[in-house]
């Protein structure tokens, strides 16, 4: 069983670094335009790489279910690992409708850093809880993500439309979104980065403080910038708190998680400025010129089919079963939970969305903005609501 | 009504934008749909005439016009979006944590969370979704739904049936796929027919006007998809009537056998046994989860529950004879069904006190020798005690819960969870009675002068399980309703209505395509269709690289 569990997680690792050669290989195919041999050659490889990696994720998959006894969806860990692999796979059948290579250019790298992200959660196995064990929790979970990453892929088409489109030659409201954007995508990493480091040192510090009414302890694995409010340092020798978690932040493990989410956001924003001072202009603008060649057209209709094919998926396992297990195992189909709610808001805007395109006027870069509306919903729903927003659901 | 004639002879109704038959832009109509700023026309309905588009006087005319528009559609989905997030910032009142100061909202969100807090009580956003106002925006969107369909289904309807090959010249040369090819052969037109053919178009043909065509049931699709949502919001309505939908909870008690509530005495469920499982610290896979959750992990909550039912109920005040009708294990995720009705493993309790023993005996004996003893049923618990040899005990007050709350004792709940008593002892051919507190853990004597003292001895316990009972006759409904909605989002997203015309003019042959949605596979099915033909291939006159 142990030996399962490392097979697993080498898989993982594999899968990762296919993605990253992918990544490049897909790269070549931009610059390499005159010679279309070696370009059809390149995107051959990258497809393929991908493709394996694929399968490797899905070796991951399949031996931690067989390790644990349960599909690995069940905690932060194995359920946003999941949705990245969802969006691998959504971008292999798009690609395989579009032939479009610029897709693997953005979406590979999307689906990278999601999988980052998630590798920072705890790796335990951990058992499932009565409410979870059921096997709609597997039909529910695995829709939902299929229908996310098909979804997500809308927001890769629409932003590389708008790095594509955007007038970078001024500054103007239109640039600093986009920068925005990406500026958020280097936060992620900045996370990544910030918890290998400090996994890496092995840091500790340990505090006691009382949260309504009980004892707590605190365990953070990063230098507290921020403190529980009036905690009891526990370990020896560690950084002084500078200021307390402010009141109004309540939840499991609140000040760890802000002590956390402030490390990442100066980890990302170094990031952004080493980058931004290496390139000396907007990431945006960086990157425009490779985009020559990407037929905006074929990009907008990406984006909106991504939409198209995403959307019944993303209902029936969002709302449609999630409701049949919420019926069986809670004794209500609908409980306006906050996770439960966030699922109807991103339907509700992409309904809006597809209600829009009915109309003149909403193709084209205000589609690409609303895809990018529609992902940062469901990022938030994946991470905010259970960071934020305490529920029912489980995966804290 | 003032018909308009078009140069085709056809007659079409007023507000039409589109010649019905040839596809002509009646001059006088193209602001309707834009056309008149844009070279492509606008092919929503093939420009048949709409109510919503056509009539705009009377207050019906304006109420109608409002609610079939999309634009308000949209706004009212934004606004029930953005009222729906705003129910999320603080829990909703159901999901007061358990451990809150208080779970009365008028305490709770205050106290936690500020002057927010209140803020968000006092606008009632702590119950938001049932709500007047939300409920009200969800009933404006089925307004909508229902009028905006109805005002298109009519329109769609005509524009699907009457597909003629021939077509105008604007009609054609103003779609967004278009090609024009000079001295294309007869021969060439009929490989194109044939490709076209082979890849499941269905070809009409007029005098060499060509119109091949597919898909196109899939513009029903969103039709189909809400009707769906309207039957889920009808279900939604009928489930708020108590004839649809019953909702009850019971506590049973293990050995217990309790009439279930809301089946008018009908039904009786028996608890064998309640069993609460939670997993192995030791278990090797899980061993690393449970130390960090440090706690227990519970594995499952279980009811063993037999049902019973109330065998004849012929004669008045006869003793009602039961039937066994199940038994069965009440699991989460495994619910007991029957009848129509469904109970839910809900809540559990356990050990409650079902008896306790006391003893009595002399305050300053040491070895706390029993003068007598009694024992106290808790489920049905009697005022007085005669023990044998004289001794009287009374219970002054009983308090099955008890909790010390501002120095007063006091019953947390009526269930018997932390039993404690308040006993008047009086001892044999004795005036004077003695005050005895007593409960688990504890002996107080009031005075401290008391010459006899009671103490616990023994005690039975036993668990109770918390079900919910329900019985919804919605749930086929909504069943329905979300299998058209599926049928229907399915049928209008991975089928499309293809349409391509061929249009001889002279010694040109006119190419033009349009489709509702994926023009890129449509591309590719002309491209297909052309490739051995001299036909030029049809290029996109909308372009968003500008
Ligand atoms: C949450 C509620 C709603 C959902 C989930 C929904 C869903 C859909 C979907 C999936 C489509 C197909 C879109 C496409 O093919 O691109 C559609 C089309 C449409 N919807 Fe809705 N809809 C909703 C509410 C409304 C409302 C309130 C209106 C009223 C104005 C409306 C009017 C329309 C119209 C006019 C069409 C186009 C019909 C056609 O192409 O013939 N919808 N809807």
């Amino acid at each position: 069983m142990g030996n399962l569990l490392e097979i697993s997680s080498t898989m993982l690792y594999t899968a990762f670094i296919l993605y990253l050669i992918a990544t490049a290989f897909f790269g070549a195919t931009i610059k390499q335009n005159k010679n279309s041999n070696q370009k059809g050659l390149a995107e051959k490889i990258g497809i393929s790489l991908t493709v394996i990696g694929f399968l490797a994720q899905l070796v991951y998959f399949v031996t931690r279910w067989m390790a644990s006894g349960h599909a690995p969806v069940s905690n932060m860990f194995e359920f946003v690992t999941f949705f990245g692999m969802a969006m691998v796979l959504a971008f292999i059948i798009l690609y395989f409708i579009y032939r479009f290579t610029i897709l693997g250019l953005f979406a590979l790298p999307v689906a990278m850093i999601v999988i980052a992200y998630a590798s920072m959660f705890p790796r335990d196995i951990a058992p499932l809880v009565p409410s979870l064990q059921s096997h709609w929790l597997y039909i529910h979970v695995t829709t939902v993500a299929l229908g996310n990453g098909i979804l997500a892929i809308s927001f890769v088409a629409g932003l590389i439309y708008l790095i594509r489109q955007i007038d970078q030659s001024v500054s103007s409201k239109r640039t600093t979104w986009l920068e925005l954007i990406l500026y958020t995508l280097v936060l992620f990493i900045g996370f990544s980065v910030i918890t290998v480091i400090f996994n890496i040192t092995g840091y500790e510090a340990k505090f006691n403080y009382v949260e309504n009414g009980n004892e707590v302890t605190a365990n953070y694995h990063m230098p507290p910038i921020v403190g529980p409010k009036e905690a009891q340092a526990m370990t020896q020798g560690t950084m002084e708190p500078w200021f307390e978690t402010p009141e109004w932040m309540h939840g499991k493990d609140a000040p760890r998680k802000f002590n956390t989410l402030i490390w990442s956001f100066l980890t990302g924003t170094l990031l952004y400025l080493l980058t931004r001072l290496a390139l000396r202009k907007r990431i945006g603008a960086a990157i425009q010129p490779i985009l020559k060649k990407a037929n905006p057209d074929l990009l907008d209709e990406v984006s909106y089919r991504a939409v198209a094919i995403g959307f019944p998926v993303f209902t029936l396992g969002g709302l449609i079963f999630a409701a049949i297990w919420a019926q069986i195992a809670w004794d209500r189909f609908w409980g306006w939970d906050p996770k439960e709610v966030w699922a109807l808001i991103t339907w509700f805007f992409y309904a809006a969305f597809l209600h829009l395109r009915l109309s003149r006027g909403w193709h084209g870069e205000r589609s690409a903005w609303l895809a990018v509306g529609g992902f940062a919903i469901i990022m938030f729903n994946l991470i905010g609501v259970n960071l934020l927003l305490a529920g029912l659901h489980s995966y804290a | 009504m003032n018909n308009i004639k078009c140069e085709c002879g056809h007659v079409n109704p007023e507000g039409t934008v589109l010649c019905e038959a040839c596809g002509k832009p009646i001059e006088k109509n193209q602001h309707i749909d834009g056309n008149d700023t844009k070279k492509l026309l606008n092919m929503r309905y093939d420009g048949t005439a709409r109510r919503s588009q056509t009539y705009n006087k009377s207050f019906i005319d304006k109420t109608w016009a409002f609610f079939s528009s999309v634009k308000v559609g949209v706004w009212l989905i934004v606004i029930a979006l953005i009222a729906s997030a705003i129910g999320t910032i603080y829990p909703q009142q159901q999901y007061i944590p358990t451990d809150a100061i208080s779970r009365d909202p008028a305490v709770f969100y205050e106290d936690r969370y500020g002057i927010f807090g209140k803020i968000f009580y006092q606008l009632g956003l702590h119950n938001l979704y049932s709500s007047w106002w939300y409920m009200l925006l969800i009933a404006l969107i089925g307004v909508s739904l229902v009028i905006c369909s109805l005002d298109r289904f009519v329109p769609l309807y005509k524009a699907l049936k009457r597909q003629k090959p021939k077509r105008h010249k604007t009609f054609i040369s103003r779609q967004r796929f278009y090609s024009e090819t000079d001295n294309v052969s007869d021969d060439e037109v009929e490989q194109l027919k044939t490709e076209l053919q082979r890849q499941r178009y269905k070809i009409s043909e007029d005098n060499g006007h060509i119109l091949a065509e597919k898909g196109r049931f899939s513009r029903w699709g969103p039709y189909v998809n809400h009707i769906g949502l309207i039957i889920i919001l009808i279900a939604a309505l009928l489930r708020t009537t108590p004839l649809f939908y019953l909702d009850q909870y019971v506590w049973v008690r293990e050995g217990e056998q309790v009439v279930i509530p809301g089946t008018d005495g009908e039904y009786f469920i028996e608890n064998k046994k309640f069993i609460l499982e939670t997993y192995d610290e030791n278990d090797e896979r899980f061993k690393e989860a449970i130390k960090k959750q440090g706690e227990m992990i519970p594995s499952n909550f279980q009811t063993n529950a037999i049902i019973y039912k109330v065998k004849d109920d012929g004669v008045v005040g006869s003793t009602k004879e039961l039937e066994k009708v199940k038994e069965d294990e009440i699991r989460l995720n495994h619910p007991l069904k029957f009848d129509g009705y469904t109970l839910y493993q809900a809540g559990y309790q356990l050990n409650e006190f079902t008896s306790m023993s006391f003893k009595l005996h002399k305050t300053d004996d040491p070895e706390e020798k029993a003068i007598d003893t009694f024992q106290i049923d808790l489920t049905n618990p009697k005022n007085e005690y005669k023990l044998d040899n004289g001794f009287v005990v009374k219970i002054d007050d009983y308090l099955p819960d008890y909790e010390l709350y501002n120095g007063q004792p006091k019953s947390k709940t009526n269930y018997p969870r932390n039993p404690a008593f308040v006993f008047l002892v009086y001892p044999p051919n004795k005036d004077d009675v003695e005050i005895s507190f007593a409960g688990i853990g504890r002996n107080i004597d009031a005075t401290g002068e008391n010459e006899y003292k009671l103490g616990i001895t023994d005690f039975d316990v036993r668990n109770a399980s918390g079900l919910t009972v329900r019985r919804d006759y919605t749930l086929p409904l909504f069943g329905l309703g979300a299998l058209i909605f599926m049928i229907g989002v399915i049928q209008g997203m991975y089928w499309q209505h293809r349409r391509i015309w061929i249009h001889p003019n002279q010694n040109t042959l006119l190419l033009a395509a349009h489709t509702n949605k994926n023009w890129f596979g449509l591309k590719k099915d002309i491209e297909k269709a052309i490739a051995n033909t001299s036909v030029n291939n049809v290029s996109d006159q909308q372009e968003l690289d500008k």
